[in-house]
């Protein structure tokens, strides 16, 4: 990946010389041109197109907004609700990423999104402690935050 | 007349991005009071501190465009790094009242880190 970005950045500074206009804009014609180039030419370079993994951080952070939008309104709902009935409680979800920044992303994500809250992460890294807001069923939201961050991270990361 | 309509609808998104902002920082102050633990009260501070002061740079980051032409990055690294430390608070401050014997809410259902706490505590010993 970093081979194809400078590649990249060397198509967009040629582009520049070129056209013998040194400003930001044609930098950015250049660019283009490169991710085009690579893109049609992505057969004969090693890796995947890294384009691809661009898409999945955009992705990435599109769902993080969308669930930060539901959790405010999930609080705000609980806040005026004259009666609190809700059931607290803290659960471990057992993590299958490895690498420190991955299971700092995730505790992040995790306590960003509706009646979560990461509370402690288990010394071998393997387990994340939860506290939630509002738990009656514990497979189910260990389900949900597996298949939506974790897979969303792992698409980013490898 | 194109111009107008266009800036109208710029203010309309200015004002809704800040009372959208100042609500969710409201109902969240109303939650830290509201609610019954530490725990559950630190849902309220992270979650709509985070939305509500993103919502307010959102408006002051148009209202600078269009009022003043001047694209301001300090407002836009000012959400990136709210939505970055937020839940680092957020975690540490949770993890903190933990360690230093907070209860939960009688009502609170599960406890699945209690007894794993104890053991690390009783090894550490």
């Amino acid at each position: 990946m970093p081979f194809q970005i400078l590649l990249n950045i060397i198509i967009a500074v040629m582009w520049m010389f070129l056209s013998e206009t040194y400003n930001f804009t044609s930098f950015l014609v250049g660019y283009i041109i490169g991710i085009l180039m690579l893109f049609v030419l992505q057969r004969f370079i090693p890796d995947t197109f890294y384009i691809k993994r661009v898409f999945s951080v955009i992705k990435l952070i599109m769902l993080f907004v969308r669930e930060l939008l539901l959790s405010n309104i999930d609080i705000v709902k609980l806040a005026y609700k004259p009666k609190l009935d809700i059931q607290p409680g803290i659960f471990a979800l057992p993590i299958d990423l490895k690498s420190n920044w991955e299971i700092t992303l995730l505790a992040n994500l995790i306590s960003l999104t509706p009646g979560t809250l990461s509370l402690e992460v288990s010394e071998d890294y393997s387990k994340i402690y939860i506290h939630a807001m509002d738990i009656p069923d514990v497979e189910q939201s260990i389900k949900d935050i597996k298949e939506t961050f974790e897979k969303a991270i792992m698409e980013v990361t490898r | 007349m194109n111009g107008t309509w266009i800036s109208i609808i710029f203010d309309l998104l200015i004002c809704i991005s800040l009372l959208l902002g100042t609500f969710f920082l409201i109902s969240g102050s109303l939650g830290v009071l509201r609610f019954p633990d530490v725990y559950t009260r630190l849902h309220a501070a992270t979650k709509s501190a985070t939305l509500g002061v993103a919502g307010i740079l959102i408006g002051a980051f148009l209202f600078m465009y269009v009022e003043h032409d001047v694209v301001s990055g300090k407002l836009l690294l000012g959400i990136f790094f709210i939505l970055l430390t937020a839940p680092v608070s957020g975690h540490m401050i949770g993890r903190a009242a933990y360690r230093s014997g907070v209860q939960l809410w009688d009502k609170s259902i599960h406890n699945e880190f209690k007894d794993v706490y104890q053991q690390s505590k009783d090894t550490s010993k």
